[in-house]
Order: C-alpha cells, then structure tokens, then sequence
C-alpha cells in the first residue's frame, strides 16, 4: 500500500506469503526500492513479481548510467506498466502480478502513485492506494483518517494502522510478529531518496496503534 | 596487369599503432590512483557535460581518452555487460578484471583485423569490497592489459606525467592529497588548471551500494584547500586560486601535499 503526505510518499506492504490457505513464508518482503526517488511494492504470483522487480531495477539503474540522467517519474511508471503488459500471458493463466509504484517527482517536488491493472495500464492515484488480498481493508482504513498535508510521522503511523486492519481481517496479510521479530517494510521516499524505516521504529509504531486501540476498550472487536 | 603489392605484417602493425598513439596524444590526459579509502580518478576534461570518467557498477568505474565517441560507445558496451551479468547471476560476480578482458579482447580485435584501430585507452577500476587491495586495469588501443594497484595513466604526455605521479605517490594518502597530487601531475610545471578544467570522480566505501561518485567544483576547491597547510607553497596562493605547484619545490620520493 502506498500514500502521500506533504513531501513524499510512504510505502508498506506486510511480509506474509500464502500457498493456497497455508502460510508459505513469514518473512517475505514486497516493498523494494526501484531507484533512489522511487519504490515498488508487489502483490500477486511472488516469484514473477520478484522477477519483475529485479530487472525493473536494473532497468533504471542501467538507463541512469547509459544516459546520465534519471529518467522521469513518468517514465519509470510507463516502463513498469510495459513489464506487466508483457506478463498478461503468464496472467491469463492465473499468474497476475500487480505492483504498485509509488516515488518522489523531482520536477513537480511531490510524491505520486501509480496503480495498474492486469494489461499494464497505468493510472495515477490521486492520495493513497492499496492492492492485494488485504487491500480493500488497508484502502478503508487509511480513506476514514486521510487528510491532506499530512506529515511524515502521521503518515508512517496512517500506513502502520492500514497494515494492522488489514491482517485483522483478511487471512492471507501477515500482521506484526513480535515473537520472531517480523514487521512489515515500511518506507518512505521524498527528495532525499527512498529510506527504510528498521523493524524498532514499525514496532514503535504499531505499539502506538494498539495503544489507541486498547483505549478503545473491547468496542469494535467483531 | 597490375601488380599486387605486398606490405610486411610488422609494417602494417606498426603503422596502425602510430596512428592510434597519434589520436590519442591529441588529447588530454587523465590519471588513476588508488587512496586510502578507494579509487579516485581525475581527468583534464573542460566540458561539464561529455564525461570521460563513468560508472559502470557498483564498485567499478571507466574512464577512457582518446576518441569521444569510440571511448563511449565502450562505455556503453560495459555498462550492458555489468548489467547483464548482474541481473543473470548476482551482483557481487560483477568485476572489473572480467569487464578489463572483454574490452581487450575487442580491442585487440579491432586492432589486428580493422582498417582503423581504436583511437582510445580505457582505465577500468574496482574497488575493493572489504580491503585495499583497489586494482586498476590500464587497457591501450592494442588491446594491451596492465594491471596496477598504486596508479596509472592515461593520454597525451602520459610518460612525463607518470614521472610526476611517481615523484608524488605515497601508499594510504588522504584523498585531499591524491587530488592535489594528479592535479599537480596533469598540470605540469608550466600550467595551471582550475577546478573547472577537470573532471573529478572517485569510488568509495558510503550508505550505498553503489559507490561511484563525482566530486563536484566547490567539493574538489574545498578538497584542495584542505591539503594546503601554511607555509606551503600551494598555500600562498590563498584558496579559490587556481592550483598550481612549483615542480622544482619537491624533492623526489616526496608527496605534493605536506601533509
């Protein structure tokens, strides 16, 4: 999932990967970071979605050099919705990757996001944006307390309490594991690059968000 | 009837490698070394924008003189080749010894089978992941290969300023000293060069996995007043002037900087 504040964008994605209704991995990661003002976090078939990613980055870092300049926000939103173009025969038959891609606009100075569907079109979101399993509960829970401007702080804590609901409620979103020490990827990205925040401070963070939940007695545990 | 002529191999070889040294003492030259946390290379290079030092992966850098465009279309071909490789297997088999053999297997080629050789001569440098042990590959229009790891040079004049360069070179210097050392080799005793005259980038150890970076005009004026201790001749100048450094001022086996 992925949403702005005032001068940049976060990116989280839980780290739980499914085979049918068993937990294949607990620990997988989904939020990557695709050059240095930009991010891509993955849902769909993990192998190709990986797959994608590395020579996604590739891509950038090798058009960076060969040309000697980044190519723009733009650029890089259209060049990812080529890659998952090209897998629309592998998501015909069932292996649909879906990414989202989120970075900091170095000539507009903003963050921005970027959905796509299974052929690879490409949209731009206007403030926030969730896919996955657990998306439509992430996509809730951050549209009932966005607003906008929100600061860096906030937003981390907006995107750790989406994360939190969403695994309350969708089986295949990991939440946070504190007796292995797992959390979710949590990143941000604005002008001075894309920055991963390390598992003490998103534990801290979800420990606020249960905090406040805890305030609210037992109301709301359907 | 006319008469087929015949040229000696040896004639032909050495005609063509005149051709390519003559191309290349054209143009300016540019010095490798090896410092005490990497790899750092400085070209006499006026332009801001047509780089003759790159980037080629994370640890590894090109930096090539001669022909632009020839030197260039080199540039492109490693990049590939380290991109490639990377992606196919992992990031960590990307060295610059494999990429130094590639390019001298080409330019041997194009050398012995070419109507034209090459014009250029590449320097491919790596840094070294854990230790200091930096290499730098010194690639000639030939195809020739050498590998060192105190410094190198490449260009025009590139045996009177290896004379410099050797004068200078201490093991471990700081990079302050090693710029104002190339610096000092390039210029000679007669000329002076300012910062924007040169092109500047090094390879070290930082946050990122990529560890190319280009030393920028007021880093590289800072980087050389810092060096300049007082009473040093450099010094007298003031900072901000360009660098210049009497020749005549160091005793052999000494390094410019004193440090």
């Amino acid at each position: 999932m992925a949403l702005r504040y005032d001068n940049g964008v976060v990116v989280a994605g839980d780290r739980r990967a499914t085979e049918g209704n068993v937990i294949a991995h607990r620990s997988i990661e989904k939020v990557f970071p695709a050059d240095k003002h930009s991010a891509v976090a993955i849902s769909g078939a993990a192998g190709s979605a990986i797959e994608m990613v590395r020579l996604f980055q590739t891509q950038l870092e090798h058009y960076e050099k060969v040309e000697g300049t980044c190519l723009s926000l733009e650029g890089k939103a259209n060049q990812l919705g080529q890659m998952v173009s090209a897998n629309l025969q592998m998501a015909m038959q069932g292996l649909v990757v879906i990414p989202l891609f989120a970075g900091y606009d170095l000539r507009l100075k903003k963050g921005r996001i970027f959905t796509y569907d299974v052929t690879g079109g490409r949209f731009e979101e206007t403030d926030f944006h969730a896919t996955g399993s657990g998306g439509r509960d992430a996509k809730n829970t951050v549209k009932l307390s966005y607003r906008e401007r929100l600061g860096r702080e906030e937003a981390v804590e907006l995107a750790v309490a989406a994360l939190y609901e969403a695994a309350d409620e969708d089986t295949a979103t990991g939440g946070p594991d504190a007796i292995r020490g797992i959390y979710p990827v949590v990143a941000t990205v604005d002008a001075d690059g894309y920055r991963r925040l390390d598992d003490a401070e998103v534990a801290e963070h979800f420990r606020s968000v249960l905090e406040r939940r805890r305030e609210r007695g037992q109301g709301g545990a359907s | 009837m006319t008469m087929p002529y015949y040229v000696a191999p040896e004639q032909v070889m050495k005609d063509r490698a005149e051709y390519a040294q003559k191309g290349i003492a054209r143009g300016r030259a540019l010095v490798g070394t090896t410092y005490g946390a990497g790899v750092l290379i400085v070209a006499e290079n006026p332009s801001s924008t047509l780089h003759k030092i790159s980037e080629i992966y994370d640890r590894v850098a090109f930096a090539g003189v001669g022909r632009y465009n020839e030197f260039d279309q080199l540039r492109v071909a490693g990049v590939r080749h380290a991109d490639t490789k990377g992606y196919a297997y992992s990031r960590e088999d990307v060295d610059a010894r494999s990429l130094a053999n590639v390019y001298a297997q080409y330019l041997g080629q194009v050398f012995t089978h070419e109507m034209k050789p090459l014009e250029v001569e590449i320097l491919v440098a790596e840094l070294d992941p854990v230790g200091t042990a930096h290499q730098l590959f010194h690639i000639a229009y030939d195809g020739t290969v050498a590998d060192e790891q105190r410094f190198t040079v490449l260009g025009g004049e590139a045996d009177a300023i290896t004379r410099r360069m050797a004068e200078r070179f201490r093991q471990g210097w700081t990079l302050g000293e090693a710029v104002l050392a190339c610096v000092a080799s390039l210029s000679g005793p007669t000329r002076t060069l300012k910062a924007d005259d040169l092109e500047v980038a090094v390879l070290e150890h930082g946050p990122w996995r990529r560890t190319f970076r280009r030393v920028g005009d007021d880093e590289l004026a800072l980087l050389l007043a810092q060096v300049e201790a007082p009473g040093s001749p450099a010094s007298a100048e003031g900072a901000g002037e360009p660098v210049s450094v009497d020749e005549s001022g160091h005793d052999a086996g000494e390094p410019a900087g004193p440090a």
